[in-house]
């Protein structure tokens, strides 16, 4: 009959469940500390050559990220801005700009929530989470 | 004992050795190719140019006149590399903002689309005083030709991004057309030992 300690002494002596266990642990960690890595990686890829790595964008010209009301104010423009684009005059903490944005057309619903979900809470953003339920609904009315 | 006195004579002397690295030059080399012509060494210089700038009026090599500047190509719609460029351009303007011994030249090389009021809300958007930083259209190939006077490649170029293919260097001229620094504009570091270099040029004017 297989006592506690001989069940401790499975876990700790099997290399697999040690290494589930460590991997386990590590994957917490990741997580606590970059919860957003994908739309990191995905941000990096499609916006950062106009955002900039530092969500500022380019005065006058190409809104920035950090900071911008317009991310809370029209939240539920955010998927339809990133797959399609936008060319219409957007006021952004209280600036106009008007440079057409081209969409990113491949991007998948969970990576667009991702991206979103990344500016929501970088550069001393905190503007609540999306879902990719909530992403699917605002494609669809998408003009 | 003995070892911490070793340590303290070591920091000292390297401390000094450092200190007496320079980390720029006094005087900026010329850059480009030259050749010994009647016993005179003659430089790379940019060619007479005309092109038309954002308030419509004629920009050439007068304009520069007596002048140091920096050199860039872009285009408004590119989404690579240029927002980076012009941020860096940007942060020039802004430093030497009030030195008129320094301008800024940007040449569109989207003859097509960059129409000069397009080019004027651009820059008007980027808070650019129009006679100091010029940003510039004219004859397609004129532009895509002096961009390599310029150190730049600038050419179309249907598969690449926005349509155009293009390098993404600032240049430094001084004010008898030669070339004496460049860098990389999508780079900050670059941009940054960039424009010690611009102070120093403007030390020897």
């Amino acid at each position: 009959m297989r006592t506690e300690s001989d069940k401790k002494v499975f876990f700790y002596k099997n290399p697999i469940a040690l290494i589930f266990g460590l991997s386990a642990f590590f994957m917490m960690v990741q997580c606590q500390q970059n919860p957003y890595a994908h739309g990191k990686i995905m941000y990096e890829n499609f916006c950062v050559n106009c955002h900039m790595e530092d969500g500022t964008g380019l005065k006058g010209n190409i809104p920035p990220l950090a900071g911008a009301d317009y991310l809370i104010n029209h939240a539920d423009k955010l998927p339809c801005i990133i797959r399609y684009g936008i060319n219409e005059e957007m006021v952004v903490n209280g600036e106009t700009y008007h440079a057409p944005m081209e969409g990113i057309p491949q991007l998948k619903e969970v990576e667009i929530a991702n991206i979103i979900n990344y500016i929501n809470h970088e550069w001393g953003n905190n503007n609540g989470y999306t879902s990719i339920q909530a992403v699917r609904k605002q494609l669809e009315t998408c003009e | 004992m003995f070892k911490y006195k070793y340590f303290f004579y070591l920091f000292l002397v390297s401390g000094i050795l450092i200190s007496a690295c320079k980390t720029q030059p006094d005087t900026l080399p010329i850059l480009g190719n030259k050749e010994e012509i009647d016993g005179k060494m003659v430089y790379h210089e940019i060619p007479d140019f005309s092109f038309i700038n954002q308030d419509s009026q004629e920009v050439t090599n007068k304009t520069f006149e007596g002048k140091a500047y920096v050199s860039d190509h872009f285009f408004i719609s590119c989404p690579t590399i240029c927002p980076k460029l012009t941020k860096s351009m940007l942060r020039i303007h802004d430093q030497f903002k009030g030195d008129d011994r320094l301008l800024l030249l940007s040449h569109s090389i989207d003859t097509k689309y960059d129409t000069i009021p397009r080019l004027k809300k651009y820059a008007v958007n980027l808070g650019a005083q129009s006679d100091k930083w010029h940003f510039v259209t004219g004859e397609k190939e004129a532009i895509f030709d002096i961009a390599e006077d310029y150190f730049n490649i600038a050419m179309e170029d249907s598969e690449a991004p926005g349509g155009y293919n293009h390098s993404g260097r600032l240049i430094l001229i001084d004010k008898d057309r030669r070339i004496r620094a460049f860098c990389d504009g999508t780079d900050p570091e670059s941009v940054d030992d960039f424009m010690e270099k611009i102070a120093i040029l403007l030390k020897e004017m």
